[in-house]
C-alpha cells in the first residue's frame, strides 16, 4: 500500500528497509514495511520477539545503533518531510518534539542520576525554549496527568525513589511533554505486573481522548491490543504480514500465523483452559535473504507457491489486508493474478 | 551524612591502631640492625650502647607504646604549638619520634619532602587525569576508530613498560643526547625569578611526563570501559528520543553516570601520591617521600620507616572514607543510613 493522499494521516511509512552488518553476515530485520497511520487513531503493532516491529520504528526517527544498523531503504513522510532522508538536525527537532516515545523497560529508561524534574523538563526547554520555571510548572502538570500523585514535591526525587508503574507514567509524561503528534510506544507494558498494566492501559485509554495524538503501540501482547487498538497490523520476520481493523483480525484472522497466534491465547473456557497452544517450529533465519514465505516451515497450510514466492501484502477485503497464497476462510489456495 | 562520616571516623580508629601495630610489629620481628651501617671496627660493646641510646633494651610492646604516644599526642602537640603558637602541657621535655639515621625528628623530615613529592608526583596525577578523562570518553565514543586503536595501543604501552624503564628512556634521549632538561631534580632551587622558574619546569617535565604517561594510561582504560558500560543503556536512547544533541547525551546523561567509578578510583589513588614515585623518585634524584622511605629502609631507620609507613596508611584510610562519600554525592541511590 502506498502512502495514503488522505489528509489525515499523520505517518506514512513505505518500503522501509533495516538490515544489521554483524559478525555472522547481514541481518534482513525488517524487509520493506509500508504503513500508514491517521490521526487520532492506535495501531497496533504485533509479532513475537525478534520480529523487527521494534526495529521499524526504531528506523523511523534513527534510533538504531547504526553502526552495525542501515536503513537501507524507504520513506516516512511525517509533518511534510521524509525522515528517513532527514538530518540529524531535524531529527533532534522531531523527536521528543513532535514524536513521543515510551520504552520498554520504565526500570532502565530513565537516567538514574539525575532528577525526575530535570529529565522531564529536558525536552520541554529543548523545543519549546520554556523557562526553567515554565517548564517546571509544565512539568508539574504532566505529572498530575499522568496520575502521580504530590507531583509538585516528587519532582526533585532521583527515579529509584519510584515504583516501576510509577516510573512507567513518568515515561509517558516525558513522552507527551510537548504535545507529540505521534506517540511511539514500544512495549510499554511488557515490564510492568498485570495489575499495573491495566492501569497503564487505562491511563493510556484516558489520554487519548483528551488529548487526541496518534499512537502507535508495539506489543506481543495479543490481549493488549484487542482492547486498545484501532487496527492492528501483525509482523512477522520483518514483514508485515497481515493488517486489519481490531475487529475483524480478532473474528476473522485470514493469515495462519494471525491464526496460530490468536489460538495460543488463553482461555476462560473449552479446551485452551487447560493447555495452551503454541506454534511448532522457530522463527526463520534473518540472516537469509527471504524469497519464499517466511512463515511457511511453520504453517500448516503450506504448499508448493509458498516455498517458491514471498507473499505480498493486499486487499482481500474492505479494510483487510494479508500476505498469504493460502485462501483460510474457504480453505483453497487464494485466487490471484 | 555527617553522622555517617563521624561515625566512619571512629571506626578508623582501632582500624589504624591495628594497622599500626601491625607495622611495628613486623618491622620488630625484621632481622635489621641499626648499627649495621657502622665500620666493622665499632667494638660490639659500643654497640649494644648505641642500642640501649636508641630504646631498643626495652621490651617491644613498651618501644611500641612510646613510639604511640609521640605520634598522637606529642607530635600533633608540636604541630599546634609551632603552627599556631598553643602550648600545652610540658612543651620542653615532651620527646618527639627521632630518625635513627639523623637525629632529627621524623616529622621535620617529612615536612622537608613532602613539597617535592606533591609537585613532582602530585602534578603528574593531575595530568593524568586530565589527559586520561577525554581521551576515555572519545575513545569510548568511537570505539574500534582509529583514534581508539591507537589510543589502545599507547595504553598498553604506558602500563605495561615499567617507569624505571620510561624514565632511563626519557634521561638518556632529553639529558644525555639531546641535553634539553636536566638529569637531577634540584630541590635547592628557589623560584626568586623568571629564570629560576623556567629552570624548575624544565627539571619537572621529565619525571612528570613519566608518571604522567603512566597513570593517564591506566586512567583512560578505565575511563572509556566506564562510558562504554553505560553507552548502550536504554536511558541513553531515551535522552536520545527527546531530541538531545550527541553532545549533550553524552556530557550530560553518560559522563555523570560514568564518573561514579574514575571518581572513587582517583580518590583512593590520591594516597599513592604522597606515597610517592618511589621508583621515579629514585630514578629522578626527586629527594621526596618515596626516596625517604627507600634510604630510611636501607639504613634500618626503624621510626621513619614506621612513621612514614602509618601515615600512608591514615591516608588511605582517609581517602577510602573520601570516596565513599564522593560515591554517594555522585549516586542518589546510595544512601548513608
Amino acid at each position: 500500500m502506498l502512502s495514503n493522499p488522505d489528509s489525515d494521516v499523520v505517518l506514512s511509512v513505505t518500503d522501509v528497509v533495516t538490515q544489521f552488518d554483524t559478525a555472522d553476515g547481514r541481518v534482513h530485520a525488517v524487509n520493506g514495511v509500508s504503513f500508514d497511520v491517521r490521526e487520532g487513531e492506535l495501531l497496533g503493532v504485533v509479532g513475537e520477539s525478534g520480529c523487527g516491529k521494534t526495529v521499524t520504528m526504531m528506523s523511523l526517527v534513527k534510533l538504531l545503533p547504526m553502526p552495525p544498523g542501515k536503513i537501507v531503504g524507504g520513506s516516512a513522510l511525517f509533518d511534510g518531510q521524509d525522515l528517513i532522508q532527514a538530518d540529524s538536525d531535524a531529527l533532534k527537532k522531531i523527536r521528543g518534539g513532535k514524536i513521543g516515545f515510551i520504552f520498554q523497560d520504565p526500570m532502565t529508561s530513565l537516567n538514574p542520576v539525575l532528577t525526575v524534574g530535570y529529565q522531564l523538563t529536558e525536552a520541554l526547554r529543548l523545543h519549546k525554549n520554556s523557562s526553567k520555571s515554565a517548564a517546571r510548572k509544565r512539568a508539574v502538570e504532566l505529572l498530575e496527568l499522568v496520575g502521580i500523585p504530590m507531583a509538585k514535591d516528587r519532582l526533585d526525587d532521583y527515579p529509584h525513589q519510584f515504583s516501576g508503574g510509577m516510573r512507567q507514567r513518568v515515561m509517558i509524561a516525558i513522552a507527551l511533554s510537548c504535545d507529540p503528534k505521534l506517540l511511539i510506544a514500544d512495549e510499554p507494558t511488557t515490564a510492568l505486573d498485570v495489575t499495573i498494566q491495566a492501569q497503564i492501559l487505562d491511563l493510556i485509554q484516558i489520554l487519548r481522548k483528551e488529548l487526541g495524538m496518534a499512537i502507535i503501540w508495539v506489543t506481543h501482547d495479543l490481549g493488549v491490543v484487542a482492547n486498545l487498538a484501532d487496527r492492528v497490523m501483525v509482523m512477522y520476520s520483518g514483514f508485515i504480514v497481515e493488517r486489519a481493523d481490531v475487529e475483524k483480525l480478532y473474528s476473522t484472522p485470514k493469515h495462519p500465523y494471525t491464526h496460530a497466534l490468536l489460538r495460543t491465547l488463553p482461555q476462560m473456557e473449552g479446551e485452551r483452559a487447560q493447555r495452551l497452544e503454541s506454534i511448532e517450529g522457530q522463527p526463520p533465519d534473518q540472516l537469509l535473504q527471504p524469497e519464499s514465505c517466511p512463515f511457511s516451515p511453520r504453517c500448516v497450510y503450506s504448499f508448493e507457491r509458498c516455498t517458491r514466492e514471498n507473499p505480498f501484502l493486499e486487499f482481500v477485503s474492505e479494510g483487510h489486508e494479508v500476505a498469504c497464497w493460502w485462501d483460510l476462510e474457504n480453505d483453497r489456495p487464494r485466487e490471484v493474478s | 551524612m555527617i553522622q555517617y562520616i563521624i561515625r566512619r571516623l571512629l571506626a578508623a580508629i582501632p582500624t589504624l591502631l591495628v594497622i599500626s601495630f601491625v607495622i611495628f610489629a613486623i618491622l620488630d620481628l625484621a632481622p635489621s640492625d641499626p648499627t649495621g651501617n657502622l665500620p666493622m671496627t665499632v667494638p660490639s660493646e659500643v654497640r649494644e650502647k648505641i642500642r640501649t641510646s636508641l630504646g631498643l633494651d626495652q621490651p617491644m610492646h613498651i618501644r611500641y607504646y612510646k613510639w604511640l604516644v609521640q605520634f598522637v599526642v606529642n607530635e600533633p602537640l608540636n604541630i599546634l604549638q609551632h603552627s599556631f603558637g598553643v602550648t600545652v602541657g610540658d612543651a620542653e621535655n615532651r620527646t618527639r619520634i627521632l630518625s635513627w639515621a639523623t637525629r632529627s625528628p621524623v616529622i621535620d623530615l617529612i615536612v622537608e619532602r613532602t613539597p617535592q613529592t606533591l609537585w613532582v608526583v602530585g602534578l603528574s596525577f593531575l595530568f593524568g587525569i586530565l589527559i586520561a578523562i577525554p581521551i576515555g570518553i572519545v575513545q569510548a565514543y568511537r570505539q574500534y576508530s582509529l583514534f581508539d586503536q591507537i589510543g589502545t595501543f599507547v595504553a598498553m604501552l604506558g602500563f605495561s613498560v615499567p617507569t624505571f624503564f620510561t624514565g632511563v628512556v626519557a634521561i638518556i634521549v632529553f639529558s644525555v643526547q639531546l641535553k634539553w632538561f636536566p638529569m637531577i631534580y634540584d630541590t635547592t632551587l628557589e623560584i626568586t625569578s623568571w629564570n629560576n622558574f623556567v629552570l624548575q619546569v624544565k627539571q619537572m617535565i621529565m619525571p612528570v611526563t613519566v608518571l604522567a604517561f603512566y597513570q593517564a594510561s591506566q586512567l583512560s582504560r578505565f575511563m572509556r570501559a566506564a562510558i562504554l558500560d553505560n553507552l548502550n543503556l536504554d536511558y541513553v536512547r531515551t535522552a536520545r528520543s527527546k531530541g538531545r544533541s550527541e553532545s549533550a547525551v553524552l556530557m550530560i546523561h553518560v559522563l555523570r553516570n560514568s564518573l561514579i567509578p574514575i571518581v572513587t578510583l582517583i580518590a583512593l589513588g590520591i594516597p599513592t601520591i604522597f606515597g610517592g614515585a618511589i621508583i621515579t623518585e629514585q630514578i629522578f634524584r626527586v629527594n621526596g617521600l618515596g626516596q625517604l622511605l627507600i634510604i630510611a629502609i636501607e639504613g634500618a631507620d626503624i621510626p621513619t620507616v614506621q612513621t612514614l609507613t602509618f601515615l600512608f596508611a591514615i591516608l588511605i584510610v582517609l581517602f577510602n572514607l573520601i570516596a565513599d562519600v564522593l560515591y554517594g554525592m555522585l549516586d542518589p541511590r546510595i544512601r548513608y543510613d
